[in-house]
């Protein structure tokens, strides 16, 4: 049976060609790994390889011919070989599967009674980290500084000296690097976090915590897992200038497959940064190097873990939502108290996970207040609060009273001088503003 | 090579002694011994690559696989050589984009490999994935990378994981001439022996950076050198004869497995066919690669030592037939298995629910 060579694609777009030479006549023998012919596109001449061999029986496509289609019979090979199938038809378009009613889980109850510990955030961060590591000995933390530096903001702090240099891992200056080596111990079976000094550095990273890290599950059908958490201070410091001042926030929250927490007080940064390393999937966690030393209220109990991907309400208030994560929600609380000794009571929501979003308890309090603003320390291009506002109009419009409006940094690099840094950042002054405006007061 | 010293000093008082005493050590037996059974399986394996690879560019050419599709032709003695000398059970291996010789030579399905070129759900990453980002965790084997030279910072995890486990393993981390020249490989290097990690990195250094051959991107084209700021030792390898990688292979692995650290060594090997699919052959002459074909294909060379062993042409006659008839059911079961339903688009995106 003869075998009929098809005009193949040479690009992925290709539809037609040109057949611009036969390097074998009718007749030949062809052996695989022959040159046939030479085809042309628009854009380069390609060979065409023999993977037969037999007797090119017939030429049918003379060279020369243009516009000759893709998959078209051009020759007949008379030898053994089975000729290829159709290709079968094009996917029907995927439907997206209904949203299901998730309901998140909720916070664990505290019991009563329990003791509250003042503790600073930074230590919360440790602790979770270290309660972790005594649970599960694949836990370990690598970074620059990390170990008998004590953290370049002391966030390490004594994990060394209880678990050791195998485990506290110093490396040296070198972000793309080691976020691939600590990326490659999560898929080797380990559940390495990943200290960045900064977020600002991880940009040297990215390419690890996005196409390593946060496409593997999927690409490779589920097989993969990437079980890492990437961290460290996150936003502006105080004076350090655009480049080591800026909110990831809204780059990380716009990745398919990866986990996103930016927490504001000790006892979410806590319970948090536990779930976070227990967590199967990659987790970016955002801290704020100026919340690292403020002290809140944490429960002493014996293992604090929260949910991810829910949000908590701060502040309960009946006339605007006020939205924000991380930093922005001291200011958010601090403008809700001014905004009460005018008579509006504002209800302050800390999202704390960034992606996945809990939409639902943002569109219940929208629901419920029928105004919204979003406080964000970050520009506000392409932002987390763009993303709110874009919720707000699709699935909460008939409740809104108001514009949603954004309480962003001004959308500069972040200046040195002492003025101009604080005019760029928001505060607790511009968002209660926001929120008078859109009370209409 | 590391400068040797004017007169023979004991190991002990050469300071550069560890850069090439794997090479000296790899000289002095350059040829594995192979059984006839094992030269056999070497010759089975690299013509099974070849074939599969072949039918891969036809069902290219007719539209079934899409996108990117980089053949491993002409490099099978790579792969073949340095996985067999692997010991499954512990040791991992990683790689870029050109992954279906190094899927291959695991002995993995050829059916489940060929139906993820073709996209379809019984593909063995569920379609999702393609040519470049395959995987089998069942076999250690970390894929299938797509960006040039991150597999190399994953494998150094790899690596990490092993010794953090002390499980006795190394990794087998491979990348191009191309993926040489990229920053992260050398931030691995640095702390991979920093670390002592057990890892071997192995430059497949088939003459070309996509069109770029290596003298037009590379100021230091012997690339086993490239480990010598970070202390590595380095070899290098004739690519293109199975028996000679898998000599080296014993060496390398020997030395990563006992806690000395990195090994780099460099197979000099060659692509028969383009980068990828859409590639104008136009930075090469065809005379260039005639001459590879002709004088140095490894499957050929194996083929010779077969035959002066004894085996008759007949024989390997009839290891590719069967190989003929594996490939074009793999093919077939390829072109006929369905497409991932559309519910798949969502699946596999996080593991956990939230």
């Amino acid at each position: 049976m003869a075998i009929e060579l098809k005009m193949p694609a040479l690009s992925p777009t290709m539809e037609q060609g040109t057949l611009a030479k036969w390097l074998k006549a009718e007749g030949d023998r062809i052996e695989p790994g022959d040159i046939i012919a030479e085809i042309e596109t628009d854009k380069a001449t390609m060979e065409f390889e023999a993977i037969d061999e037999g007797v090119l029986e017939k030429i049918l496509v003379p060279a020369g011919t243009e516009d000759v289609a893709v998959g078209a019979v051009i020759a007949l090979i008379a030898g053994e070989g089975e000729a290829p199938e159709p290709a079968p038809a094009p996917a029907p378009k995927a439907e997206k599967p209904a949203p299901a009613a998730v309901v998140a889980a909720a916070d664990p109850a505290i019991p009563a009674g329990t003791n509250l510990v003042s503790t600073t955030v930074r230590e919360a961060l440790r602790d979770a980290m270290a309660e972790e590591m005594r649970r599960d000995p694949r836990v370990f933390v690598m970074g620059e500084e990390v170990a008998e530096y004590q953290g370049a903001y002391k966030v390490t702090q004594g994990l060394l000296d209880e678990f050791g240099p195998k485990r506290v891992i110093d490396t040296p200056i070198t972000e793309y690097g080691f976020a691939g080596i600590g990326t490659g111990a999560a898929m080797g079976g380990l559940r390495p976090i990943v200290e960045f000094m900064t977020f600002n550095f991880a940009m040297q990273a990215i390419d690890h915590i996005i196409n390593s890290a946060a496409k593997t599950n999927y690409m490779s059908g589920g097989q993969m897992r990437c079980p890492i958490v990437f961290r460290g201070p996150n936003g502006a410091a105080s004076r350090v200038g655009a480049q080591h001042s800026q909110n990831y926030g809204p780059w990380y929250a716009s990745v398919p497959g990866l986990i996103v927490i930016a927490p504001y007080d000790a006892a979410d940064a806590k319970g948090l940064m536990k779930a976070a390393i227990r967590c199967e999937d990659p987790v970016v966690f955002l801290e704020n190097e100026l919340v690292y030393g403020r002290s809140f209220d944490v429960p002493d109990v014996e293992d604090y873990v929260l949910p991810i991907g829910k949000a908590r309400i701060m502040r309960e208030g009946k006339d605007v939502t006020i939205v924000s994560y991380s930093i922005g929600v001291g200011m958010a609380l601090e403008a809700a108290n001014t905004l009460a000794g005018e008579g509006i009571d504002a209800e302050v929501i800390d999202l704390r996970t960034l992606r996945p979003l809990d939409k639902q308890t943002v569109l219940a309090s929208l629901a419920k207040t029928n105004r919204l603003i979003v406080a964000e320390e970050g520009w506000p291009t392409c932002s987390i609060a763009s993303e709110i506002v874009s919720i707000c109009m699709e699935e909460g419009f008939d409740h809104l009273d108001a514009p949603v409006m954004r309480v962003c940094n001004e959308d500069v690099p972040l200046p040195y001088a002492a003025n101009l840094e604080k005019l760029a950042l928001i505060d607790a002054a511009r968002i209660a503003e926001a929120a008078r405006k859109v009370c209409y007061k | 090579m590391a400068k040797k010293p004017a007169k023979a000093a004991p190991a002990s008082d050469d300071g550069d002694f560890i850069l090439h005493s794997l090479q000296e050590a790899f000289e002095a037996k350059k040829r594995y011994a192979a059984s006839e059974a094992e030269m056999l399986e070497f010759y089975r394996q690299m013509l099974l690559i070849r074939r599969f690879e072949e039918k891969a560019g036809q069902l290219y050419g007719l539209g079934l696989i899409g996108g990117f599709c980089h053949l491993y032709i002409g490099q099978e003695a790579v792969a073949i050589g340095l996985q067999s000398a692997l010991d499954p059970d512990r040791d991992s291996v990683i790689t870029g984009y050109r992954d279906h010789g190094h899927m291959l030579a695991y002995g993995i399905d050829s059916k489940v490999i060929m139906a993820e070129l073709t996209g379809r759900e019984s593909g063995i990453s569920r379609g999702k994935g393609g040519s470049m980002h395959m995987f089998s965790t069942e076999h250690k084997f970390y894929g299938g990378h797509g960006i040039v030279g991150a597999q190399v910072a994953l494998g150094g995890g790899l690596a990490l994981a092993h010794q953090y486990n002390n499980d006795g393993g190394l990794c087998l981390a491979y990348f191009g001439d191309g993926a040489a020249n990229q920053g992260q490989v050398y931030e691995t290097f640095n702390m991979a022996a920093l670390w002592k990690l057990p890892i071997v990195f192995v430059i497949e250094n088939n003459g070309y950076a996509m069109g770029t051959a290596v003298k037009r991107g590379s100021a230091e084209t012997e690339f086993y050198r490239r480990g010598t700021a970070f202390r590595i030792p380095g070899m290098k390898v004739n690519g293109m004869d199975v028996l000679e990688v898998r000599a080296a292979a014993e060496v390398a692995f020997a030395h990563a497995r006992s806690g000395k650290g990195p090994v780099l060594m460099e197979c000099n090997t060659y692509r028969y066919r383009g980068h990828s699919m859409s590639d104008p052959a136009k930075y090469r002459t065809r005379e260039e690669v005639q001459e590879q074909r002709e004088h140095h294909d490894p499957i050929e060379g194996l083929k010779k030592t077969l035959i002066e062993a004894g085996k008759t042409e007949d024989e390997l006659k009839a290891i590719d037939k069967a190989i003929r008839a594996d490939v074009a059911a793999a093919a077939d079961f390829a072109e006929t298995s369905p497409e991932p339903a559309p519910s798949e688009l969502y699946t596999d995106v996080l593991v956990g629910e939230y």
